[in-house]
């Protein structure tokens, strides 16, 4: 096996194993590390794939930021560990597995009809990843969404911080109002 | 007598060219190891120069021997795993901490490029192990991960003071990230390139040294990256006067004198990045006029660039024991509510500049 294959196959059992960890792990801290571990993985594959930018801003983003705040407010707000649900939601696991069946049936009927059949080679030239072209092909080909992308964010950002902040600046300002009354 | 000499030419070739990546990895490893040894030093014997004490002066000429004492010390130990903790990520999260401490200098260039025939044959030597393209990010994106070390061990340590350091570190590492990281937008924006190398590059004279440049911004990054090492005045994660020891009181021996050496080669890594991206890196303003033989030109570079770092790690040890710690509030407020502003006002300053002059 080339060390690719041997790289390919390490970072996909650990993105799966990390996946199985996050959803069946009692506690929700060790699912989140879980979960950083998939990330981890998926941004093996990535560098795999030459997709170097994406990698290292999906571990900056997700593991760096994002996973380190979800692990902040679940020490924070002290979750339990999970418990077993009886009566109908026990029942649930059986559709689950249904729905499971299902599904691991859909892959390998799509998904994997490529995969042992002929093997198309894939795009491996080293500039595809890179930053510069993504930079290019950011400010040419896909400016518009780029942009409508940013604009979605910009939005979001400003609705959090309006929810957040209309309930400090009321109860300021009904104390303000207070301290007047009395000072009339 | 032939047959000699071309073994001998074949075996420098092989060292010089085939292992040379593996020799710059184990040599700077090391050489990481042994600065953390220094600074423990440094840091005990500058602290007590400040306050006017000796500091430990017993073990070997002057207390040079200390370091060695305190390794030796850590390692022969007991090794104690208290009884309530979560045995696993207790174990994992010393290395947690440290290997993104260690990995994240791969990325940062200590000398120039330089090309020499040996054997009448072309050799470029890199003195960086890894050039990538994403440079500055994989610093950036790295370097956070060490955080989960700290938070892995609070919460690992089932301990209400741990616990507190772990998040007290987390909510600290994700505020200063970003100011830490606008500095680093302006300093990209100059250098038009993501590769240390060319931010190095860029630097070529004296007054283009990012220092002058971006003042402003080196002072952004300086006071984010003192944040991002839990380094005085902001240590809150480790606050013995308020939290025992933080996220590494239920720890010992080695397990702990981990923490302390990642906490180390984040400061090393730190200096280096702040000579890097600031102050030149490894450039030597007016070498070239000098006319010097390359080897020599190479080797004061390198110099140069230790000298710079080495000044970084003393001005990290004299800031400790200058300032006194902020309470946490105020932490944040200096993070999100002035220089979060003063990063972005940087940025479309620099963005203008960049644009139109």
């Amino acid at each position: 096996m080339a060390i690719e294959e041997i790289l390919f196959w390490f970072f996909a059992v650990a993105a799966v194993a990390g996946g199985l960890g996050v959803v069946l792990h009692p506690n929700p801290i060790k699912s989140a590390l879980f979960l950083v571990m998939t990330f981890f993985a998926l941004a093996g594959e990535y560098i795999l794939l030459m997709g170097h930018f994406v990698a290292i801003v999906h571990i900056a983003v997700y593991a760096g930021a994002i996973m380190v705040l979800f692990l902040f407010v679940i020490m924070l707000l002290n979750v339990p560990e999970e418990t077993r649900q009886g009566g109908v939601w026990g029942a649930m696991r059986y559709v689950a597995l249904g729905l499971f069946v299902f599904l691991s049936f859909q892959l390998s009927y799509f998904g994997f009809q490529d995969f042992f059949g002929d093997k198309q080679q894939l795009v491996k030239e080293t500039e595809i990843g890179t930053v510069e072209s993504i930079g290019m092909s950011l400010f040419s080909e896909y400016v518009l969404p780029f942009e409508i992308a940013s604009i979605l964010l910009i939005t979001a950002m400003v609705g959090a911080i309006y929810l957040s902040k209309s309930k400090l600046i009321i109860e300021e300002s009904k104390k303000k109002k207070a301290v007047e009354k009395e000072d009339h | 007598m032939e047959f000699l000499l071309s073994i001998i030419e074949s075996v420098t070739m092989f060292l010089l060219v085939d292992l040379s990546p593996y020799l710059k990895v184990f040599l700077i490893t090391n050489f990481l190891m042994v600065m953390v040894m220094v600074l423990t030093l440094l840091e005990r014997r500058i602290s007590a120069w400040i306050q006017d004490r000796h500091g430990p002066n017993r073990v070997g000429p002057g207390g040079i021997l200390q370091p060695i004492a305190d390794g030796i010390k850590h390692f022969i130990k007991e090794d104690i795993i208290p009884g309530h903790v979560d045995r696993f990520l207790y174990i994992l999260a010393p290395m947690v901490a440290m290997i993104p401490a260690l990995v994240t200098f791969a990325v940062i260039p200590f000398g120039d490029q330089m090309t020499i025939p040996i054997y009448d044959e072309l050799v470029t030597f890199k003195f960086q192990i890894a050039d990538l393209n994403v440079g500055i990010l994989y610093i950036v994106g790295v370097a956070s991960l060490g955080v989960y070390g700290l938070i892995v061990g609070g919460f690992a340590s089932n301990n209400k003071y741990s616990m507190l350091g772990g998040l007290r570190s987390s909510a600290q590492m994700i505020s200063y990230e970003l100011p830490m990281g606008l500095a680093i937008v302006a300093v990209v924006l100059l250098a038009g390139s993501l590769r240390l190398n060319d931010i190095v590059v860029d630097q070529s004279s004296f007054l283009h040294w990012n220092v002058f440049r971006q003042p402003l911004g080196f002072i952004l990054f300086v006071v984010a990256v003192f944040a991002e090492t839990n380094r005085l005045p902001f240590d809150l994660p480790e606050a013995e006067q308020e939290l025992v020891g933080g996220y590494h009181t239920e720890y010992s021996s080695m397990k702990f004198s981990a923490f302390m050496i990642a906490e180390y080669t984040h400061m090393i890594t730190a200096a280096a990045l702040i000579s890097t991206l600031y102050l030149g890196g490894w450039q030597v303003p007016g070498l070239a006029s000098l006319g010097l033989p390359i080897v020599a030109e190479q080797l004061l570079q390198i110099l140069a660039f230790a000298a710079k770092t080495g000044f970084f790690l003393l001005v990290f040890i004299w800031v400790r024991w200058t300032l006194p710690r902020f309470r946490y509030d105020q932490l944040m407020n200096i993070g999100w509510r002035k220089m979060l502003p003063l990063g972005l006002l940087n940025i479309i300053v620099t963005a203008a500049f960049v644009a139109f002059v």
